[in-house]
């Protein structure tokens, strides 16, 4: 059963790309603006999988040099991944400050009542 | 100098990283402006090192705790990466001595030494995107200057500042999402982030073969096409230019969106090598579709603002326009006009954007229609201001024709008319608005509102008065400009496959 091979190989693939997915339409369709930042961080979650999947092959051990080891899994996704995980941290906290301070301002945090305020003025 | 020498591309970023620190630290503007001005002062000293290196014997490599590549991380710095270099860096150096008082007029006090420790952030990031040859290495600094620059941004005084940085975070994760996802596509195929070694692994024998190429082709010109504003993915632009404070304007024109295009024309030619991929996917062909809406819808959007910052952003996207499609003709003369315009476009718009600077500093408006007769109060910067105007349509004399003379040439050589005739009838769009805007400069009476107006103190006015005299000598010495662009273009071109 080939279709099947592809979809037991490869379901970890779906489950990135359906991540992407949701988290991206979150962004676009949502107005509320701490959902879209959860959205984007659903978004840059899936990028994390889609690093961190590979980097692991079963039976695989750290990459130490000695005899009794031969198939060595790649520590580094993991660790670009560990850089990822900073940014996406600082681009959520960053992105509800923001919100935050966009509420002390308009005292909301949906888009379409704040472009409504601003076409007003 | 010589224990300094062979370290200068790391210098180049950990300098104002440690800068922006120290900037922090300080809690009182002077200071902290001090220190930002000492670092921008510093770094077109070490990029034009740099610059002069690479053209002398080639690209520098660095190799970062002695990690030889491409195991460890590699700074990579070739003509083009020194010429960008250089932009980056003499921009902020010029522009820097108009931050204290625009920013002390703009910016609330307690916040002015976190705006000099982000500038200084935002300026590791920008010059650390040009210096590294590592793939990831580069998102990371994208991230660094994005960051850095939404809070720049948000630190304008009117409250949509807020909601202009909002959405430019929005936009600009999801672009550096998607250029991260395209990256790591890559990094599947190549098992490699060094730019080098993924171009050597990306031979010629996958062509047509692979299509996640393909699609990380596309993640990644989609993802850098956000942050360069390429229409139409420029929505977050104009309200980001229009709210931030002035300063911050003029650097993010001049610096952010350069940044960006260097990264594709990175991937585009030294990387994927236009050839493999070209072909499945007509990359070429959609990026001169979409420079050429841009350079009519953008102009045709600028003439009916009534923000004078608002215009000139519209205005940035279909500049922008001309840079890509240079990247997007791919040949000898496209490519040196595109690269060109980088430069020409980077130095007229920092002048524009100071001169509105200027503008608000004296008379707190930027509405065009608070600025009937303003030329007569403040004559010098109105001139500076004209004269970039003029190279923004490309008057002959100034170097927006030269841009525009080398982009014609590429046209022509692929022997497509039309283009040639599209380039010069947008230019006539830009005549448009920017001689709606010189008319009502220069030839109505003051009002009222502009008695007490004049030229800005001197530490404002030279910068202006410098950028604007560089647009009009680059439009007739071009051995810096176009000289050095046709170096790094022919590097580029012989790297395609």
């Amino acid at each position: 059963m080939p279709a099947l091979s592809i979809i037991t190989d490869h379901y970890h693939y779906a489950i990135t790309v359906f991540l992407m997915m949701a988290g991206l339409y979150i962004v676009v369709a949502r107005g509320n603006m701490v959902k879209k930042l959860v959205g984007l961080s659903i978004f840059q979650t899936s990028v994390y999988l889609l690093y961190v999947e590979p980097g692991k092959i079963i039976g695989g051990t750290a990459p130490i040099l000695d005899p009794a080891f031969t198939v060595y899994s790649n520590p580094l996704p993991h660790v670009l991944m560990l850089t990822a995980i900073v940014v996406g941290v600082a681009t959520l906290a960053l992105g509800l400050a923001l919100v935050v301070r966009i509420n002390e301002a308009y005292g909301t945090i949906e888009e379409d009542e704040i472009f409504e305020m601003d076409r007003d003025t | 100098m010589n224990a300094v020498w062979p370290h200068l591309p790391i210098l180049q970023v950990v300098i104002p990283l440690f800068g922006a620190v120290l900037a922090g630290f300080l809690r009182r503007p002077g200071p902290a402006f001090a220190v930002a001005l000492v670092v921008s002062w510093l770094m077109p000293l070490i990029a034009g090192a740099m610059l002069w290196q690479a053209l002398a014997t080639g690209p520098i490599s660095y190799h970062i705790g002695s990690w030889p590549p491409p195991w460890g991380i590699e700074y990579r710095v070739d003509v083009l990466g020194g010429f960008v270099l250089v932009l980056v860096s003499t921009v902020g150096a010029v522009i820097m001595p108009f931050a204290r008082r625009s920013v002390a007029f703009e910016v609330e006090e307690a916040q002015q030494p976190w705006f000099y420790c982000m500038y200084l952030l935002c300026l590791t990031g920008l010059l650390g995107i040009v210096a590294t040859g590592d793939a990831f290495n580069a998102f990371v600094f994208l991230e660094v200057s994005s960051l850095s620059t939404y809070v720049l941004v948000a630190l304008g005084r009117d409250r949509r500042a807020l909601l202009a940085a909002f959405q430019y975070l929005i936009m600009g994760t999801i672009g550096a999402t998607f250029y991260i996802i395209g990256v790591g596509l890559l990094y599947l195929l190549t098992g490699t982030l060094n730019m080098v070694d993924m171009a050597a692994r990306l031979g010629p024998e996958w062509a047509g073969h692979s299509r996640a190429i393909v699609a990380a082709l596309a993640f990644i010109t989609v993802g850098v096409s956000l942050k360069l504003a390429l229409f139409p993915l420029h929505a977050w632009l104009p309200n980001a230019y229009a709210y931030a404070p002035s300063w911050v304007t003029a650097f993010l024109a001049a610096t952010a969106t350069k940044v960006a295009i260097y990264v594709l024309v990175r991937f585009f030619f030294s990387i994927f090598g236009i050839a493999i991929d070209f072909r499945d996917l007509p990359v070429a062909e959609i990026i001169l579709a979409l420079s050429v809406a841009a350079m009519f819808v953008a102009s045709l959007i600028a003439v009916f603002q009534t923000d004078l910052k608002r215009m000139l952003a519209y205005s940035s996207v279909a500049q922008i326009g001309y840079i890509t499609l240079g990247i997007g003709l791919a040949n000898q003369a496209g490519l040196t006009g595109g690269l060109v315009h980088v430069v020409n476009h980077a130095l007229m718009k920092a002048a524009l954007f100071l001169a509105v600077g200027a503008i608000f500093f004296r008379v707190r408006s930027v509405q065009l229609s608070d600025l009937a007769g303003i030329g007569r109060k403040m004559p010098i910067t109105m001139t500076a201001f004209t004269i970039a105007c003029l190279g923004l349509v490309g008057t002959p004399g100034t170097s927006g024709f030269i841009s525009k003379w080398y982009l014609a040439t590429g046209a022509f050589d692929k022997g497509w008319w039309l283009l040639v005739f599209l380039i010069v009838g947008s230019s006539l769009i830009a005549l448009v608005y920017v001689g709606r805007v010189l008319e009502v400069v220069w030839l109505r009476e003051p009002s009222a509102a502009l008695e007490n107006a004049s030229d800005p103190p001197l530490s404002m006015l030279l910068p202006l008065v410098v950028l604007a005299a560089a647009t009009v000598y680059f439009g007739f010495e071009t051995q810096w400009t176009a000289g050095i662009a046709g170096t790094a273009a022919k590097d580029l071109i012989g790297g395609l496959r």
